[in-house]
């Protein structure tokens, strides 16, 4: 039978061989795997296709003098050359747009805002986390899918995706969205918010991978298929279920 | 639960991201985002809409105005005999002078040039709008496109709308002085709403339109965006 918490729908089945009861729950919506997966091809073609169009004027400062500030090796970079690495970058810019336009209108629509946005009063569960992570202090007890300083990245990389968009069209129309970019600094200084959205996204990637390779391959194929068996969070609630 | 279709799904990514290394989808794919981001950039233009000006202190000395040729050609020689083709869908078509194409106003601009590669200086141009030329020369209104060609064989074409944009120059001074060698002398466009190699350098030859050939300018042919719209 079906039934929902913290917004999931959870299923309880029975295993055949033995009568182990176990849970299913239903943790992403195909909209949420597909977004998902969308945005990290986006992520890793428009970082390395970035690095391609960096290494046009590998600066953040004046034409003349040039001074170099930092230079890419090319198995990091996408595209050839700068023509083709801004068509990489472009077409998927759109792309990246439009799934976290719409990954952010259903968490909004959906309410499943409050599995993933960290609320301000959430703020205090995020360092007994990082006690737990980098200082291997027991794991506070978790009543949700997600832990808060969970909550706190995937918060702060949707924070990087509006930067970098936002960032990404007026450096694409820097003279029809003259005033904006006056107002930020002017165009250099949109190219290093821009660059340090990039380096935001690609903070929050090895922690990411770290936590997903850690938590073993149930959480990886719950990205894929959507379920997920006998969530921790769900296993002290659930006796009784079902 | 089907196990075959989560055994599917698991696939997924890989197929996606496989696509991509199959040259006919990634090449149609990338065709389709120039596309559509020409588009977009069309879509932003406004006829009205003013590039931002600045004032003569925020000038970028013109020692540090980068050149960017893409040959090493020298005008010198060609100055003497130099004149303006005007071909195409134009009433009185022919060769211009300079004088002639001065005897239009003069309009002088602080601008920002933006360049592809990422940088960006500000730069005083002057010359005459381009859209007062086309109408000296009786171009049709019905006409889509402007083609020009340069002495250096560099060669692009535009989109009518952004030859008529009040800050769209045929230039022929830069910072109060007529343009040097490595500035396109003696004739340059300078379009402070298109990126900067939109700014064709010592043109000789206008030709208006209704279709585009296949050669469709020097970086364009070769995958930067045609439209380069800013």
């Amino acid at each position: 039978m079906a039934t929902t918490k913290s917004g999931l729908t959870i299923h309880t089945i029975e295993l055949d061989q033995n009568g182990v009861r176990q849970t299913l729950a239903q943790e992403h919506s195909w909209l949420v795997r597909f977004t998902h997966w969308l945005n990290a091809i986006s992520l890793a073609v428009m970082t390395m296709s970035g690095l391609q169009i960096y290494s046009a004027f590998p600066s953040f400062g004046v034409k003349i003098p040039q001074e170099d500030f930092l230079h890419f090796p090319e198995w990091m970079r996408l595209g050839d050359w700068l023509g083709g690495a801004l068509q990489w970058h472009l077409t998927f810019a759109w792309m990246f747009t439009l799934t976290g336009v719409t990954y952010v209108l259903y968490l909004i629509v959906s309410g499943k805002w409050r599995i993933v946005i960290l609320r301000p009063e959430e703020f205090r569960g995020v360092w007994p986390m990082v006690r737990h992570y980098f200082l291997f202090k027991p794991k506070p007890p978790q009543l949700e899918p997600y832990n808060p300083l969970q909550k706190l990245a995937y918060t702060a990389t949707i924070g990087f995706g509006v930067v970098a968009v936002i960032t990404g069209m007026l450096l694409f129309q820097p003279a029809q969205f003259a005033w904006q970019v006056k107002l930020l600094g002017g165009f250099g200084m949109i190219r290093i918010y821009h660059f340090a959205a990039m380096i935001g996204f690609l903070s929050f990637v090895p922690g990411h991978l770290l936590m997903v390779a850690l938590h073993g391959w149930s959480n990886f194929y719950s990205m894929l298929t959507g379920w997920k068996r006998d969530p921790d969070y769900l296993t002290i609630h659930s006796s009784g279920r079902g | 639960m089907n196990m075959t279709r989560r055994e599917l799904l698991k696939l997924t990514p890989i197929l996606a991201v496989g696509a991509l290394t199959l040259p006919a989808f990634r090449e149609g794919l990338l065709k389709t985002g120039l596309n559509w981001t020409d588009r977009a950039a069309g879509a932003f233009f406004s006829p009205e809409r003013l590039a931002q000006t600045f004032s003569k202190h925020e000038l970028t000395p013109i020692e540090q105005f980068p050149i960017n040729s893409y040959s090493d050609y020298n005008p010198e020689n060609d100055l003497a005999s130099w004149t303006l083709i005007v071909e195409g869908m134009v009433a009185k078509p022919g060769q211009y002078t300079l004088d002639q194409i001065q005897t239009l106003p003069k309009q002088t601009q602080n601008v920002k040039h933006i360049c592809i590669e990422g940088w960006d200086v500000i730069g005083n141009f002057g010359g005459a709008r381009l859209s007062d030329f086309l109408q000296m020369v009786g171009a049709d209104p019905a006409a889509r496109f402007v083609e020009v060609s340069c002495l250096d064989d560099y060669y692009s074409s535009y989109d009518i709308a952004s030859c008529l944009h009040p800050q769209t120059l045929l230039g022929w001074e830069m910072y109060g002085q007529p343009l040097t060698a490595e500035h396109g002398a003696p004739l340059r466009l300078h379009m402070p709403v298109k990126l900067g190699y939109k700014s064709a350098k010592y043109i000789y030859s206008i030709r208006v339109s209704n279709v585009l050939g296949k050669e469709k300018g020097f970086w364009e042919d070769q995958g930067y965006s045609w439209y380069g719209g800013i």
